[in-house]
């Protein structure tokens, strides 16, 4: 299984031809967001959107995965329906050891199928099944009928969309085994525009190990760090919802359509309240001992007599950022009840939370009017929120198809751009200052986990703009690499460049073209090459009025210190991106 | 005579760390099947997890249904395996009443031999080794 060369499937869905692909490059890009980026150079297509039947939706794993801790998650790469550039948006489950097992480097899906479609792939099984009768039904349904249909219980992964990706919202995501989702960006959309309903990866095969001692000691070594250190202690206990209470003292915490950024009403959605109140358990990544993965459950009485049903809902810092705090909904079970109703659509819970915190605003200050909104939206009114949900999964008239598109599209149509949270799409949930609203503004997915602009953020007063940017380039850069083994970003305060040469080395993947370190720089350009030949224009990025507008920890917004951040990220990436001069070196400058 | 218990399985949040670790460390293989342990989800994964592993059976139905001697009764429960005398046949994945036996696509047999070394890589304590209680001979007597 130890090789030198990527190994790939590549499913035709229009033509229903499979094919197997053996590709070298494993030295020069790692794998993971290096591989998928190659791929899509090599596969993708510059000159068509990103609905054109032939764009690859690309899933890759790493050299590492199942080889090592944590080495959990899986890189969904495709043109985005958000912005029609290329993206990538990261999700673990049982994914990434499903395609390890399956013997597959990368999945790649092109084509369209004629009706609605599942696939299921496998180390000797590829087959594709109409399922035209699950057209509308919705994610969590969508998973039990799968579980059915293919075998392999525990030891497969089944990926899915919801309405919202068949509607082809601009950010439905892709749910990966109930509880974990591409999220971002709209991956649920290109599965949607592929009617590809469904995805069954089967994890049915086993390898041989490395000779000697090195690897299993290895392992241990690293196992005993990802389980026993104080710095794994948050994701595992109270999980990322750990952040409301500190991010709202550091007047950081994005709050009613960031009109504030700290809230007394914030103890209600803290991290300390959800454990107590509605944690029902903890689940993981299949090879992540960590289990951050926690389960709240709601119930609810539907009818009289005591008939209750109860509901379970995974959590996180984010989906409690943009469906409790941006909607000043206080109640934890209300914050749960929100996110079901997202989660069964499909959509991206960041996105559908912030476009409703703007439409809320839009509604109070008079942009748009009931004639618009349908419903009466009012801020911490979550059954209100809960029908708003299913109007921008299934849009009954222009103002909803529009916010399903994107906030900043529906407030270009009907004004309010001042106060749209877009930073490239619907902000995450650090209000922390400038390096991070230019960090996730401009970078390459407007992701927080581009890079650590928000710590950086709450641990720098000072305003040197040079450090910042250089800061950001490097951190990035430092992601990218984990990215390409695609481990998870928890664990990197563990997996530093030097522990993944080992790592590499001890399971035979000592042949590299170059350090870690110098690999990441490679897929740092490829990636931002690949976006600026689509079209992206980093110069031209302008961050909304209403970040100007906040007070934070460190005082008023500092806009010219902002400004100048703005100005100089674009140039970096410009520069990252250049085109190379000889076409034979465009792959490995 | 200790035998592998997955005795706390409602902790169980599915990471495959014990299979994992069974592959690697008896089979030298990377695997989440190819261990004496698999972990399955019990219909979904809002429902829990359970555990495939064997429950240490005197007489043991695997070593009877086997007809070269590859597997063989343990003393007080469970099954010895001497691989080589393996012949792929698949009847003690047959025989076994709680599907703790996996078959590769070669037919090789994966089954608990109660070793423990899985155990220190529960991150929930879900498993443990127990003493396994004396077991009742024919007519009674122990």
């Amino acid at each position: 299984m130890i090789r030198d060369y990527f190994r790939i499937m590549m499913v035709n869905l229009t033509t229903g031809k499979t094919t197997i692909v053996e590709l070298p490059g494993r030295g020069d890009y790692l794998g993971g967001a290096g591989l998928a980026a190659h791929l899509f150079d090599k596969y993708g297509h510059v000159d068509r959107d990103w609905d054109d039947p032939e764009q690859p939706l690309i899933f890759a794993i790493g050299p590492l995965t199942g080889y090592f801790p944590l080495m959990s998650k899986t890189c969904c790469a495709f043109r985005s329906p958000y912005h029609n550039q290329y993206t990538e948006s990261y999700a673990g489950g049982k994914s990434a050891l499903s395609l390890r097992f399956a013997d597959l480097d990368a999945l790649v899906v092109t084509g369209r199928a004629k009706r609605l479609t599942a696939l299921c792939v496998g180390s000797r099984r590829v087959e594709t099944r109409d399922v035209e009768y699950l057209r509308g039904f919705d994610a969590i349904h969508t998973g039990r009928v799968l579980r059915k249909m293919f075998p392999g219980s525990g030891r497969r992964s089944i990926l899915r969309i919801g309405p919202a990706g068949e509607n082809l919202s601009s950010y439905a995501c892709i749910n990966v085994d109930t509880f974990r989702h591409f999220g971002r960006m709209g991956g649920g959309t290109a599965m949607g525009a592929k009617n590809l309903k469904g995805i069954c990866i089967l994890g049915d095969r086993g390898f041989g190990l490395p000779e000697g001692k090195e690897y299993p000691k290895l392992y241990k070594e690293i196992f005993k760090q990802l389980t026993t250190t104080e710095m794994m202690a948050k994701y595992h206990g109270l999980g990322t919802a750990v952040n409301i209470n500190p991010l709202n003292e550091l007047k950081s915490l994005p709050w009613k359509n960031l009109q504030q950024t700290s809230s007394p009403e914030a103890d209600g959605i803290s991290g300390e309240t959800f454990a107590d109140d509605t944690l029902l358990r903890n689940a993981a990544c299949a090879g992540c001992p960590v289990g951050c993965i926690h389960v709240g459950f709601v119930r609810e009485q539907f009818q009289t007599n005591n008939q209750y049903l109860y509901r379970q809902v995974g959590y996180d810092y984010e989906p409690i950022f943009s469906c409790g705090g941006m909607l000043e909904v206080t109640d934890a079970s209300d914050v749960l009840r929100i996110l079901d109703v997202i989660e069964k659509e499909g959509l991206d819970c960041m996105s559908a939370g912030v476009a409703l915190a703007w439409a809320t605003e839009a509604l109070e200050k008079g942009v748009v009017s009931t004639e618009e909104t349908v419903l009466d939206l009012k801020w911490g009114d979550a059954e209100t929120y809960m029908k708003a949900v299913e109007l921008i999964s299934r849009p009954p008239n222009e103002f909803y198809a529009l916010i399903a598109k994107g906030t900043m599209r529906c407030a270009e149509r009907y004004g309010g751009q001042d106060f749209a949270c877009v930073l490239g799409q619907e902000m995450a949930g650090y209000a922390t200052g400038e390096v991070f609203f230019v960090s996730e503004g401009l970078g390459f997915r407007h992701s927080h986990l581009d890079s650590g602009g928000y710590a950086y953020d709450q641990k720098h007063e000072d305003k040197d703009v040079k450090r910042a940017l250089d800061f950001l380039v490097q951190d990035g850069r430092e992601r990218i690499v984990l990215n390409c083994m695609v481990g998870c970003l928890f664990s990197r305060g563990v997996y530093k460049d030097d522990l993944l040469a080992e790592a590499m080395a001890s399971v035979g993947y000592g042949e590299l073209h170059g350090s870690v370190a110098e690999i990441g720089a490679r897929v740092q350009k490829l990636r931002w090459r690949l976006r600026l030949r689509m079209g992206y224009r980093p110069d031209k990025v302008r961050i909304p009025k209403r970040y100007t507008e906040i007070t934070t920890w460190k005082g008023p917004l500092d806009t010219d210190y902002m400004e100048a951040l703005r100005a100089g990220y674009a140039a970096r990436i410009l520069e990252m991106g250049a085109p190379v001069d000889e076409p034979g070196d465009k792959e490995d400058d | 005579m200790k035998a592998l218990r997955a005795a706390r399985m409602e902790r169980c949040i599915g990471c495959h760390s014990c299979s994992l670790a069974c592959a690697r460390l008896v089979h030298k293989v990377l695997s989440w099947n190819k261990a004496g342990i698999r972990i399955s989800s019990s219909g979904g994964l809002s429902t829990g997890f359970e555990a495939r592993v064997c429950l240490s059976c005197h007489p043991a139905p695997c070593a009877e249904a086997c007809p070269t001697g590859s597997l063989t009764q343990r003393r007080d429960g469970g099954v010895l395996q001497k691989k080589n005398l393996c012949i792929r046949c698949g009847e003690c994945a047959k025989a076994c009443p709680v599907d703790a036996i996996f078959l590769d696509h070669e037919v090789n047999p994966y089954v608990c031999l109660n070793c423990g070394q899985c155990v220190p890589f529960c991150p929930h304590d879900c498993l443990e080794m127990v003493e396994l209680p004396k077991r009742e001979a024919e007519g009674g007597a122990r």
